[in-house]
Protein backbone atom coordinates (compact mmCIF):
# COMPACT_ATOMS: atom_id res chain seq x y z
CA UNK A 1 0.00 0.00 0.00
CA UNK A 2 2.66 2.52 0.91
CA UNK A 3 4.91 1.29 -2.80
CA UNK A 4 1.18 2.56 -4.28
CA UNK A 5 0.91 5.94 -2.36
CA UNK A 6 4.67 7.24 -2.60
CA UNK A 7 5.30 5.22 -6.63
CA UNK A 8 2.58 6.83 -8.25
CA UNK A 9 1.99 10.62 -7.35
CA UNK A 10 -0.92 11.46 -7.45
CA UNK A 11 -2.52 8.28 -9.66
CA UNK A 12 -6.51 9.03 -9.75
CA UNK A 13 -7.58 5.50 -9.27
CA UNK A 14 -6.10 4.96 -5.50
CA UNK A 15 -8.15 1.89 -3.93
CA UNK A 16 -10.99 3.27 -2.17
CA UNK A 17 -10.64 1.30 1.04
CA UNK A 18 -8.08 3.41 1.92
CA UNK A 19 -10.68 5.91 2.74
CA UNK A 20 -12.82 4.09 4.69
CA UNK A 21 -11.67 3.75 8.05
CA UNK A 22 -14.49 1.93 9.45
CA UNK A 23 -14.56 -1.09 7.21
CA UNK A 24 -11.84 -3.74 8.83
CA UNK A 25 -13.35 -2.81 11.94
CA UNK A 26 -16.68 -4.12 10.90
CA UNK A 27 -15.09 -6.76 9.08
CA UNK A 28 -14.01 -7.65 12.33
CA UNK A 29 -16.36 -7.08 15.19
CA UNK A 30 -18.61 -9.92 14.77
CA UNK A 31 -15.82 -12.92 14.98
CA UNK A 32 -13.53 -11.15 17.51
CA UNK A 33 -16.46 -10.63 19.43
CA UNK A 34 -17.25 -14.35 19.21
CA UNK A 35 -14.09 -14.79 20.65
CA UNK A 36 -14.01 -12.38 23.26
CA UNK A 37 -17.47 -13.60 25.03
CA UNK A 38 -16.77 -17.48 24.33
CA UNK A 39 -12.71 -17.55 24.48
CA UNK A 40 -11.34 -14.70 26.30
CA UNK A 41 -14.31 -14.40 29.07
CA UNK A 42 -14.37 -17.96 29.57
CA UNK A 43 -10.33 -17.77 30.82
CA UNK A 44 -11.91 -15.24 33.83
CA UNK A 45 -14.82 -17.14 34.79
CA UNK A 46 -12.75 -20.12 34.82
CA UNK A 47 -9.90 -18.05 37.24
CA UNK A 48 -13.15 -16.52 39.10
CA UNK A 49 -14.50 -20.35 39.45
CA UNK A 50 -11.20 -21.76 40.87
CA UNK A 51 -11.40 -19.00 44.22
CA UNK A 52 -15.15 -19.94 44.91
CA UNK A 53 -16.31 -22.03 47.30
CA UNK A 54 -19.35 -24.27 48.12
CA UNK A 55 -20.65 -27.26 46.28
CA UNK A 56 -23.17 -27.97 43.42
CA UNK A 57 -26.25 -27.98 44.80
CA UNK A 58 -25.90 -25.38 47.17
CA UNK A 59 -24.58 -23.07 44.86
CA UNK A 60 -20.66 -21.46 45.06
CA UNK A 61 -19.61 -18.05 46.66
CA UNK A 62 -16.70 -16.13 45.64
CA UNK A 63 -14.03 -16.46 48.77
CA UNK A 64 -10.63 -15.62 47.04
CA UNK A 65 -9.79 -19.02 48.53
CA UNK A 66 -6.28 -19.17 47.29
CA UNK A 67 -5.24 -22.47 49.54
CA UNK A 68 -6.76 -24.39 46.06
CA UNK A 69 -4.10 -23.94 43.77
CA UNK A 70 -1.93 -25.64 47.04
CA UNK A 71 -4.06 -28.26 47.22
CA UNK A 72 -4.15 -28.83 43.75
CA UNK A 73 -0.63 -28.85 43.14
CA UNK A 74 0.34 -31.16 45.89
CA UNK A 75 -2.49 -33.41 44.75
CA UNK A 76 -1.70 -33.49 41.21
CA UNK A 77 1.65 -32.03 40.41
CA UNK A 78 2.70 -35.74 39.37
CA UNK A 79 0.08 -35.86 36.63
CA UNK A 80 1.00 -32.00 35.17
CA UNK A 81 4.42 -33.23 35.36
CA UNK A 82 3.94 -36.43 33.84
CA UNK A 83 1.84 -34.49 31.17
CA UNK A 84 4.57 -31.93 30.10
CA UNK A 85 7.11 -35.05 29.60
CA UNK A 86 4.55 -37.07 27.77
CA UNK A 87 3.99 -34.03 25.33
CA UNK A 88 7.95 -33.15 25.23
CA UNK A 89 8.60 -36.98 23.84
CA UNK A 90 6.29 -36.80 21.70
CA UNK A 91 7.19 -33.31 20.21
CA UNK A 92 10.51 -33.74 19.79
CA UNK A 93 9.71 -37.21 17.74
CA UNK A 94 6.91 -35.58 16.19
CA UNK A 95 9.95 -33.12 14.98
CA UNK A 96 12.07 -35.87 14.12
CA UNK A 97 10.02 -37.44 12.27
CA UNK A 98 8.23 -34.60 10.29
CA UNK A 99 11.67 -32.74 9.54
CA UNK A 100 12.23 -35.23 6.62
CA UNK A 101 8.93 -35.50 5.60
CA UNK A 102 7.92 -31.67 5.07
CA UNK A 103 11.49 -31.25 3.68
CA UNK A 104 10.73 -33.74 0.95
CA UNK A 105 7.40 -32.31 0.24
CA UNK A 106 8.95 -28.57 0.35
CA UNK A 107 12.05 -29.76 -1.92
CA UNK A 108 12.02 -33.16 -3.71
CA UNK A 109 8.14 -34.10 -3.94
CA UNK A 110 7.72 -31.91 -7.71
CA UNK A 111 4.60 -33.03 -9.47
CA UNK A 112 4.15 -35.38 -6.33
CA UNK A 113 3.69 -32.27 -3.95
CA UNK A 114 0.25 -31.87 -4.00
CA UNK A 115 -0.25 -35.55 -3.91
CA UNK A 116 2.09 -36.19 -0.51
CA UNK A 117 0.05 -32.94 1.10
CA UNK A 118 -3.16 -34.57 0.36
CA UNK A 119 -1.73 -37.39 2.30
CA UNK A 120 -0.47 -35.85 4.96
CA UNK A 121 -3.78 -34.10 5.76
CA UNK A 122 -5.76 -37.49 4.91
CA UNK A 123 -5.73 -38.90 8.29
CA UNK A 124 -8.27 -35.98 9.48
CA UNK A 125 -10.60 -37.65 7.73
CA UNK A 126 -11.25 -40.56 9.70
CA UNK A 127 -12.65 -39.48 13.40
CA UNK A 128 -9.12 -39.01 15.74
CA UNK A 129 -11.46 -40.98 18.43
CA UNK A 130 -11.34 -43.95 15.54
CA UNK A 131 -7.76 -43.75 14.45
CA UNK A 132 -6.88 -44.10 18.27
CA UNK A 133 -8.65 -47.35 18.68
CA UNK A 134 -7.09 -48.93 15.89
CA UNK A 135 -3.96 -48.01 17.45
CA UNK A 136 -5.49 -50.41 20.21
CA UNK A 137 -5.63 -52.90 17.44
CA UNK A 138 -2.40 -52.51 15.97
CA UNK A 139 -0.61 -52.76 19.29
CA UNK A 140 -2.77 -55.24 20.46
CA UNK A 141 -0.95 -58.42 23.06
CA UNK A 142 -1.53 -60.95 20.02
CA UNK A 143 -1.08 -58.78 17.06
CA UNK A 144 1.99 -59.34 14.50
CA UNK A 145 3.35 -55.44 15.65
CA UNK A 146 3.73 -56.80 19.24
CA UNK A 147 5.16 -60.22 18.25
CA UNK A 148 7.81 -58.75 15.41
CA UNK A 149 8.77 -56.10 18.64
CA UNK A 150 9.13 -59.39 20.75
CA UNK A 151 11.12 -61.13 18.21
CA UNK A 152 13.65 -58.26 17.48
CA UNK A 153 13.38 -58.01 21.77
CA UNK A 154 12.45 -54.72 21.32
CA UNK A 155 9.96 -55.14 24.49
CA UNK A 156 13.05 -56.31 26.01
CA UNK A 157 14.80 -52.90 25.36
CA UNK A 158 12.00 -50.50 26.29
CA UNK A 159 10.98 -52.59 29.36
CA UNK A 160 13.99 -51.59 30.38
CA UNK A 161 13.91 -48.04 29.42
CA UNK A 162 10.46 -48.30 32.04
CA UNK A 163 8.51 -47.41 29.25
CA UNK A 164 6.29 -50.68 29.29
CA UNK A 165 5.49 -53.12 32.24
CA UNK A 166 5.12 -56.14 30.76
CA UNK A 167 6.38 -57.93 27.07
CA UNK A 168 3.42 -56.38 25.49
CA UNK A 169 3.45 -53.22 24.21
CA UNK A 170 -0.19 -51.79 25.00
CA UNK A 171 -1.59 -50.07 27.71
CA UNK A 172 1.71 -48.72 28.57
CA UNK A 173 4.16 -45.30 28.64
CA UNK A 174 5.24 -46.19 25.74
CA UNK A 175 1.79 -46.71 23.58
CA UNK A 176 0.74 -43.05 24.59
CA UNK A 177 3.72 -41.44 23.79
CA UNK A 178 3.23 -43.00 20.31
CA UNK A 179 0.05 -42.36 20.20
CA UNK A 180 0.39 -38.52 20.65
CA UNK A 181 3.16 -38.43 18.36
CA UNK A 182 1.13 -40.04 15.61
CA UNK A 183 -2.28 -37.95 16.52
CA UNK A 184 -0.57 -34.06 16.79
CA UNK A 185 2.12 -34.54 13.81
CA UNK A 186 -0.08 -32.98 11.00
CA UNK A 187 0.33 -30.04 13.18
CA UNK A 188 4.41 -30.42 13.19
CA UNK A 189 4.56 -31.21 9.45
CA UNK A 190 2.22 -28.67 8.14
CA UNK A 191 4.17 -25.35 9.62
CA UNK A 192 7.26 -26.93 8.96
CA UNK A 193 6.41 -27.62 5.56
CA UNK A 194 5.25 -23.64 4.98
CA UNK A 195 8.70 -22.60 6.01
CA UNK A 196 10.75 -25.36 3.94
CA UNK A 197 8.74 -24.46 0.48
CA UNK A 198 10.01 -20.49 0.87
CA UNK A 199 13.54 -21.94 0.90
CA UNK A 200 15.61 -20.95 -1.69
CA UNK A 201 17.81 -24.09 -3.13
CA UNK A 202 20.05 -21.66 -4.67
CA UNK A 203 21.07 -20.82 -0.76
CA UNK A 204 22.15 -24.42 -0.25
CA UNK A 205 23.99 -24.78 -3.31
CA UNK A 206 25.57 -21.64 -3.00
CA UNK A 207 26.82 -23.03 0.74
CA UNK A 208 28.19 -26.36 -1.38
CA UNK A 209 29.64 -24.36 -3.52
CA UNK A 210 31.33 -23.06 -0.75
CA UNK A 211 32.54 -26.32 0.48
CA UNK A 212 30.26 -26.66 3.17
CA UNK A 213 29.35 -30.37 3.46
CA UNK A 214 25.59 -31.37 3.72
CA UNK A 215 25.47 -31.59 7.07
CA UNK A 216 27.59 -27.84 7.42
CA UNK A 217 24.94 -26.95 4.79
CA UNK A 218 21.81 -27.96 6.71
CA UNK A 219 23.17 -26.45 10.05
CA UNK A 220 24.32 -23.51 8.84
CA UNK A 221 21.31 -22.77 5.68
CA UNK A 222 18.25 -24.84 6.08
CA UNK A 223 17.81 -25.43 9.86
CA UNK A 224 18.01 -21.77 10.56
CA UNK A 225 15.96 -21.04 7.95
CA UNK A 226 13.01 -23.41 9.11
CA UNK A 227 13.39 -21.98 12.54
CA UNK A 228 10.00 -20.27 12.72
CA UNK A 229 8.23 -23.51 11.17
CA UNK A 230 9.89 -25.70 13.97
CA UNK A 231 8.79 -23.01 16.56
CA UNK A 232 5.54 -22.91 15.18
CA UNK A 233 5.22 -26.27 14.75
CA UNK A 234 6.93 -27.32 18.14
CA UNK A 235 4.04 -24.85 19.66
CA UNK A 236 1.23 -26.65 17.60
CA UNK A 237 2.24 -30.11 18.88
CA UNK A 238 3.17 -29.54 22.21
CA UNK A 239 -0.01 -27.56 23.84
CA UNK A 240 -2.54 -29.65 22.25
CA UNK A 241 -0.74 -33.06 23.88
CA UNK A 242 -0.15 -31.40 27.20
CA UNK A 243 -3.67 -30.99 27.50
CA UNK A 244 -4.58 -34.50 25.92
CA UNK A 245 -6.24 -36.98 27.32
CA UNK A 246 -7.68 -39.26 24.62
CA UNK A 247 -4.61 -41.19 24.12
CA UNK A 248 -4.00 -41.99 27.85
CA UNK A 249 -7.13 -43.03 28.43
CA UNK A 250 -7.09 -45.69 25.29
CA UNK A 251 -3.56 -46.31 25.18
CA UNK A 252 -2.51 -45.89 28.64
CA UNK A 253 -2.79 -47.39 32.20
CA UNK A 254 -3.79 -46.34 35.71
CA UNK A 255 0.07 -45.24 35.71
CA UNK A 256 -0.50 -42.79 32.56
CA UNK A 257 -3.47 -40.42 33.61
CA UNK A 258 -2.53 -37.25 32.16
CA UNK A 259 -3.65 -34.00 33.91
CA UNK A 260 -6.38 -33.54 31.22
CA UNK A 261 -8.51 -36.55 32.39
CA UNK A 262 -7.82 -34.96 36.08
CA UNK A 263 -9.32 -32.33 35.06
CA UNK A 264 -12.23 -33.89 33.33
CA UNK A 265 -13.13 -36.30 36.11
CA UNK A 266 -13.17 -33.69 38.93
CA UNK A 267 -15.43 -31.30 36.41
CA UNK A 268 -17.81 -33.76 35.26
CA UNK A 269 -17.92 -36.73 37.94
CA UNK A 270 -16.31 -35.88 40.82
CA UNK A 271 -18.02 -32.00 40.58
CA UNK A 272 -15.43 -30.23 42.31
CA UNK A 273 -15.08 -27.15 39.90
CA UNK A 274 -12.72 -25.10 42.04
CA UNK A 275 -9.89 -27.59 41.99
CA UNK A 276 -10.80 -28.92 38.31
CA UNK A 277 -10.52 -24.65 37.19
CA UNK A 278 -7.78 -24.52 39.17
CA UNK A 279 -5.79 -27.24 37.78
CA UNK A 280 -7.38 -26.01 34.28
CA UNK A 281 -5.84 -22.47 34.89
CA UNK A 282 -2.36 -23.90 35.75
CA UNK A 283 -2.46 -25.44 32.36
CA UNK A 284 -3.62 -22.07 31.18
CA UNK A 285 -0.65 -20.44 32.58
CA UNK A 286 1.71 -22.42 31.13
CA UNK A 287 0.43 -22.37 27.96
CA UNK A 288 0.53 -18.50 28.00
CA UNK A 289 3.97 -18.44 29.23
CA UNK A 290 5.18 -20.20 26.33
CA UNK A 291 3.12 -18.55 23.72
CA UNK A 292 4.80 -15.22 25.41
CA UNK A 293 8.00 -16.39 24.85
CA UNK A 294 7.61 -17.64 21.53
CA UNK A 295 5.90 -13.80 20.49
CA UNK A 296 8.77 -12.03 22.83
CA UNK A 297 11.05 -13.49 19.88
CA UNK A 298 8.71 -13.70 16.64
CA UNK A 299 6.41 -11.10 16.53
CA UNK A 300 2.45 -12.11 15.97
CA UNK A 301 2.61 -11.84 12.18
CA UNK A 302 4.00 -14.97 11.74
CA UNK A 303 1.51 -16.64 14.23
CA UNK A 304 -1.91 -16.93 11.66
CA UNK B 1 24.22 -49.01 -0.72
CA UNK B 2 24.45 -45.80 -2.42
CA UNK B 3 21.60 -46.05 -3.87
CA UNK B 4 19.91 -46.07 -0.74
CA UNK B 5 21.96 -43.32 0.58
CA UNK B 6 20.56 -41.35 -1.94
CA UNK B 7 16.94 -42.12 -1.56
CA UNK B 8 17.51 -42.48 1.85
CA UNK B 9 15.61 -38.91 2.71
CA UNK B 10 12.51 -39.95 0.31
CA UNK B 11 12.42 -43.39 1.88
CA UNK B 12 12.38 -41.73 5.72
CA UNK B 13 9.26 -39.46 3.61
CA UNK B 14 7.57 -42.66 2.77
CA UNK B 15 8.03 -44.74 5.99
CA UNK B 16 6.61 -41.60 7.97
CA UNK B 17 3.61 -40.94 5.56
CA UNK B 18 2.95 -44.91 5.76
CA UNK B 19 2.69 -44.58 9.78
CA UNK B 20 0.43 -41.73 9.63
CA UNK B 21 -1.85 -43.65 7.47
CA UNK B 22 -1.78 -47.01 9.09
CA UNK B 23 -4.77 -46.34 11.41
CA UNK B 24 -6.49 -45.52 8.57
CA UNK B 25 -6.19 -49.00 6.56
CA UNK B 26 -6.85 -50.96 9.84
CA UNK B 27 -9.81 -48.51 10.43
CA UNK B 28 -11.43 -49.87 6.73
CA UNK B 29 -9.72 -53.25 6.95
CA UNK B 30 -11.53 -54.10 10.26
CA UNK B 31 -15.14 -52.52 8.81
CA UNK B 32 -15.80 -55.66 7.17
CA UNK B 33 -14.72 -57.82 10.15
CA UNK B 34 -17.17 -60.32 12.13
CA UNK B 35 -16.01 -59.63 15.96
CA UNK B 36 -16.30 -62.92 17.98
CA UNK B 37 -17.72 -61.18 21.17
CA UNK B 38 -17.88 -57.44 22.15
CA UNK B 39 -14.61 -56.07 21.17
CA UNK B 40 -13.11 -55.45 17.58
CA UNK B 41 -9.78 -56.31 18.16
CA UNK B 42 -8.56 -58.87 16.67
CA UNK B 43 -9.65 -60.39 12.91
CA UNK B 44 -12.03 -62.87 13.03
CA UNK B 45 -13.50 -63.79 9.10
CA UNK B 46 -14.83 -61.43 6.53
CA UNK B 47 -18.35 -59.79 6.46
CA UNK B 48 -20.46 -57.05 5.06
CA UNK B 49 -23.16 -56.88 7.53
CA UNK B 50 -22.14 -53.66 8.98
CA UNK B 51 -21.92 -52.33 5.78
CA UNK B 52 -25.33 -53.51 5.23
CA UNK B 53 -26.63 -52.28 8.04
CA UNK B 54 -24.58 -49.08 9.48
CA UNK B 55 -27.68 -48.10 11.47
CA UNK B 56 -27.57 -51.20 13.20
CA UNK B 57 -25.59 -50.00 16.04
CA UNK B 58 -28.38 -48.72 18.86
CA UNK B 59 -28.13 -44.72 18.82
CA UNK B 60 -25.32 -44.53 16.39
CA UNK B 61 -27.22 -42.87 13.63
CA UNK B 62 -28.92 -40.65 16.07
CA UNK B 63 -25.48 -39.35 17.40
CA UNK B 64 -24.74 -38.77 13.74
CA UNK B 65 -27.27 -36.98 12.51
CA UNK B 66 -26.67 -34.52 15.61
CA UNK B 67 -23.11 -34.05 14.75
CA UNK B 68 -23.79 -32.92 11.08
CA UNK B 69 -26.40 -30.90 11.89
CA UNK B 70 -24.27 -29.17 14.39
CA UNK B 71 -21.19 -29.71 12.57
CA UNK B 72 -23.17 -27.66 9.26
CA UNK B 73 -24.67 -25.00 11.56
CA UNK B 74 -21.07 -24.37 13.27
CA UNK B 75 -18.82 -24.38 10.27
CA UNK B 76 -21.30 -22.17 8.06
CA UNK B 77 -21.49 -19.54 11.14
CA UNK B 78 -17.42 -19.78 11.75
CA UNK B 79 -16.98 -19.05 7.88
CA UNK B 80 -18.76 -16.42 7.51
CA UNK B 81 -17.33 -14.77 10.84
CA UNK B 82 -13.64 -16.02 10.26
CA UNK B 83 -13.93 -14.74 6.19
CA UNK B 84 -14.32 -11.63 7.46
CA UNK B 85 -11.64 -11.44 9.75
CA UNK B 86 -9.23 -12.60 7.20
CA UNK B 87 -9.86 -9.80 4.72
CA UNK B 88 -9.76 -7.48 6.73
CA UNK B 89 -6.25 -9.02 7.64
CA UNK B 90 -4.99 -9.10 4.12
CA UNK B 91 -6.58 -6.24 2.64
CA UNK B 92 -6.27 -3.76 5.67
CA UNK B 93 -4.10 -1.34 7.71
CA UNK B 94 -5.31 -0.30 10.85
CA UNK B 95 -5.04 -0.34 15.02
CA UNK B 96 -5.19 -3.46 17.03
CA UNK B 97 -3.80 -5.77 14.76
CA UNK B 98 -1.18 -7.84 16.75
CA UNK B 99 -3.93 -8.02 19.26
CA UNK B 100 -5.73 -9.39 16.53
CA UNK B 101 -3.34 -11.62 15.54
CA UNK B 102 -3.03 -12.96 19.40
CA UNK B 103 -7.01 -13.26 19.75
CA UNK B 104 -6.99 -15.72 16.75
CA UNK B 105 -3.74 -17.87 17.52
CA UNK B 106 -4.86 -18.17 21.30
CA UNK B 107 -7.48 -21.01 20.80
CA UNK B 108 -5.32 -22.73 18.20
CA UNK B 109 -2.98 -23.18 20.88
CA UNK B 110 -4.94 -23.50 24.14
CA UNK B 111 -5.60 -27.11 25.20
CA UNK B 112 -8.80 -28.42 24.21
CA UNK B 113 -9.93 -29.37 27.83
CA UNK B 114 -8.89 -25.44 29.03
CA UNK B 115 -11.17 -24.22 26.57
CA UNK B 116 -13.97 -26.80 27.39
CA UNK B 117 -13.55 -26.33 31.25
CA UNK B 118 -13.66 -22.45 30.97
CA UNK B 119 -16.44 -22.18 28.31
CA UNK B 120 -18.28 -24.58 31.15
CA UNK B 121 -17.43 -21.97 33.79
CA UNK B 122 -18.87 -18.96 31.56
CA UNK B 123 -22.03 -20.78 31.18
CA UNK B 124 -22.82 -21.74 34.52
CA UNK B 125 -22.27 -18.21 35.45
CA UNK B 126 -24.80 -16.99 32.42
CA UNK B 127 -27.17 -20.01 33.33
CA UNK B 128 -26.91 -21.44 30.01
CA UNK B 129 -27.85 -25.12 30.09
CA UNK B 130 -25.39 -27.77 28.74
CA UNK B 131 -26.78 -29.40 25.23
CA UNK B 132 -27.09 -28.64 21.75
CA UNK B 133 -26.95 -24.98 22.06
CA UNK B 134 -23.79 -24.45 24.20
CA UNK B 135 -21.71 -27.00 22.17
CA UNK B 136 -22.64 -25.40 19.13
CA UNK B 137 -21.33 -22.27 20.30
CA UNK B 138 -17.91 -23.88 21.39
CA UNK B 139 -17.88 -25.24 18.00
CA UNK B 140 -18.24 -21.78 16.42
CA UNK B 141 -15.52 -20.30 18.34
CA UNK B 142 -12.62 -23.04 18.02
CA UNK B 143 -12.96 -23.04 14.20
CA UNK B 144 -13.01 -19.18 13.81
CA UNK B 145 -9.45 -19.15 13.88
CA UNK B 146 -8.47 -22.20 11.64
CA UNK B 147 -11.25 -20.31 8.72
CA UNK B 148 -9.09 -17.13 9.13
CA UNK B 149 -5.67 -19.45 8.20
CA UNK B 150 -7.58 -21.05 5.81
CA UNK B 151 -8.32 -17.76 4.04
CA UNK B 152 -6.07 -15.56 4.66
CA UNK B 153 -3.46 -17.76 3.25
CA UNK B 154 -5.69 -17.69 -0.45
CA UNK B 155 -6.41 -13.52 0.18
CA UNK B 156 -2.69 -12.80 0.43
CA UNK B 157 -2.15 -14.23 -3.18
CA UNK B 158 -4.50 -12.42 -4.88
CA UNK B 159 -3.42 -9.85 -6.90
CA UNK B 160 -5.28 -6.20 -5.56
CA UNK B 161 -4.95 -4.69 -9.07
CA UNK B 162 -7.61 -6.90 -10.28
CA UNK B 163 -9.84 -5.14 -7.65
CA UNK B 164 -8.30 -1.76 -8.64
CA UNK B 165 -9.06 -2.70 -12.23
CA UNK B 166 -12.89 -3.10 -11.39
CA UNK B 167 -13.37 0.27 -9.65
CA UNK B 168 -11.72 2.03 -12.75
CA UNK B 169 -14.10 0.07 -14.97
CA UNK B 170 -17.31 1.90 -12.88
CA UNK B 171 -17.95 -1.12 -10.49
CA UNK B 172 -19.37 -0.42 -7.02
CA UNK B 173 -17.46 -1.76 -4.31
CA UNK B 174 -20.46 -4.19 -3.29
CA UNK B 175 -20.03 -5.08 -7.18
CA UNK B 176 -16.19 -5.43 -7.01
CA UNK B 177 -16.44 -8.12 -4.18
CA UNK B 178 -19.39 -10.25 -5.29
CA UNK B 179 -17.99 -10.59 -8.76
CA UNK B 180 -14.25 -10.38 -8.50
CA UNK B 181 -13.21 -10.84 -5.08
CA UNK B 182 -15.44 -13.20 -3.59
CA UNK B 183 -15.15 -15.54 -6.62
CA UNK B 184 -10.99 -15.62 -6.25
CA UNK B 185 -11.36 -16.08 -2.76
CA UNK B 186 -13.64 -19.14 -2.80
CA UNK B 187 -11.33 -21.68 -2.75
CA UNK B 188 -9.89 -20.66 0.26
CA UNK B 189 -13.19 -20.12 1.76
CA UNK B 190 -14.48 -23.21 0.54
CA UNK B 191 -11.36 -25.14 2.08
CA UNK B 192 -11.75 -23.21 5.71
CA UNK B 193 -15.27 -24.55 6.16
CA UNK B 194 -14.67 -27.92 5.53
CA UNK B 195 -11.95 -27.75 7.79
CA UNK B 196 -14.43 -25.96 10.15
CA UNK B 197 -16.62 -28.73 9.32
CA UNK B 198 -14.22 -31.32 9.82
CA UNK B 199 -12.91 -30.29 13.01
CA UNK B 200 -16.41 -29.79 14.41
CA UNK B 201 -17.55 -33.18 13.38
CA UNK B 202 -14.09 -34.71 14.96
CA UNK B 203 -14.18 -32.99 18.50
CA UNK B 204 -14.83 -34.94 21.64
CA UNK B 205 -12.91 -32.84 24.46
CA UNK B 206 -14.78 -29.26 24.31
CA UNK B 207 -18.09 -31.15 23.32
CA UNK B 208 -18.15 -33.65 26.43
CA UNK B 209 -17.87 -30.36 29.01
CA UNK B 210 -21.00 -28.80 27.28
CA UNK B 211 -23.17 -31.04 25.85
CA UNK B 212 -25.95 -32.80 27.66
CA UNK B 213 -27.57 -36.53 27.92
CA UNK B 214 -29.46 -35.68 25.04
CA UNK B 215 -27.06 -34.09 23.13
CA UNK B 216 -24.93 -37.50 22.11
CA UNK B 217 -22.27 -36.17 19.27
CA UNK B 218 -21.35 -38.94 17.15
CA UNK B 219 -17.63 -38.62 18.54
CA UNK B 220 -19.74 -38.80 22.42
CA UNK B 221 -21.01 -42.18 20.64
CA UNK B 222 -17.75 -43.80 19.89
CA UNK B 223 -16.24 -42.92 23.41
CA UNK B 224 -19.16 -44.22 25.17
CA UNK B 225 -18.94 -47.32 23.09
CA UNK B 226 -15.35 -47.77 23.27
CA UNK B 227 -15.72 -48.20 26.79
CA UNK B 228 -18.09 -51.24 26.56
CA UNK B 229 -16.80 -52.77 22.94
CA UNK B 230 -17.50 -50.34 19.66
CA UNK B 231 -20.07 -51.86 17.26
CA UNK B 232 -18.34 -52.55 13.52
CA UNK B 233 -20.41 -50.23 12.45
CA UNK B 234 -18.05 -47.45 13.93
CA UNK B 235 -15.55 -48.33 11.36
CA UNK B 236 -18.23 -48.04 8.92
CA UNK B 237 -19.20 -44.55 9.24
CA UNK B 238 -15.29 -43.90 9.46
CA UNK B 239 -14.43 -45.49 6.12
CA UNK B 240 -17.71 -43.69 4.44
CA UNK B 241 -16.09 -40.08 5.82
CA UNK B 242 -12.70 -41.20 5.18
CA UNK B 243 -13.97 -41.74 1.06
CA UNK B 244 -16.33 -39.24 0.85
CA UNK B 245 -13.56 -36.54 2.37
CA UNK B 246 -11.02 -37.71 -0.02
CA UNK B 247 -13.89 -37.48 -3.00
CA UNK B 248 -14.33 -34.24 -1.93
CA UNK B 249 -10.51 -33.14 -1.68
CA UNK B 250 -9.49 -34.99 -4.59
CA UNK B 251 -12.46 -33.57 -7.01
CA UNK B 252 -11.16 -30.43 -6.00
CA UNK B 253 -7.99 -30.82 -6.66
CA UNK B 254 -8.46 -31.60 -10.33
CA UNK B 255 -10.68 -28.80 -10.61
CA UNK B 256 -7.88 -26.70 -9.62
CA UNK B 257 -5.93 -28.30 -11.70
CA UNK B 258 -7.91 -27.98 -15.10
CA UNK B 259 -8.74 -24.06 -14.41
CA UNK B 260 -4.76 -23.45 -14.19
CA UNK B 261 -4.44 -25.66 -17.04
CA UNK B 262 -7.28 -23.46 -19.08
CA UNK B 263 -5.68 -20.22 -18.25
CA UNK B 264 -2.20 -20.85 -19.19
Amino acid sequence: MAEVALGTGGAPARPRRRHVGWVPYALLAPGLLWLLVFFAAPMFTLGSQSLQEGNVFDGYVFTGNVSVYADALQKYWPHLLRSVGYAGAATVFALLLAYPLAYVIAQKAGRFQNLMLVLVVAPFFTSFLIRTLAWRTILSDTGPVTELAQRLHITDLLQAANLINNDTLLSSKFAVIAGLTYNFLPFMILPLYASLDRLDHRLVEAAEDLYASPFQAFRHVTWPMSLPGVVAGTLLTFIPAAGDYINSRLLGNTQTIMIGQVIDTQFLRVLDYPLAAALSFVLLLLILALVTTYVRRAGTEELV
Amino acid sequence: MRWLRRHLLVIVAILVLVYMLIPNAVVAVFSFNNPVGRYNYTWQEFSVDAWTNPCGAQGICDSLGLSLRIGLVASLTATALGTMIAFALGRYRFRGRSGTNLLIFMPMATPEVVMGSSLLTLFLMIGLPSGQLAVTIAHIMFCISFVVVAVKARVATLDPRLEEAAADLGSTPVQTFLRVTFPLAFPGILAGALLAFSLSFDDYIITNFNASPSSITFPMYVWGAAQRGAPVQVNVIGTMMFLIALVVVVAGQLLTARRDRARS
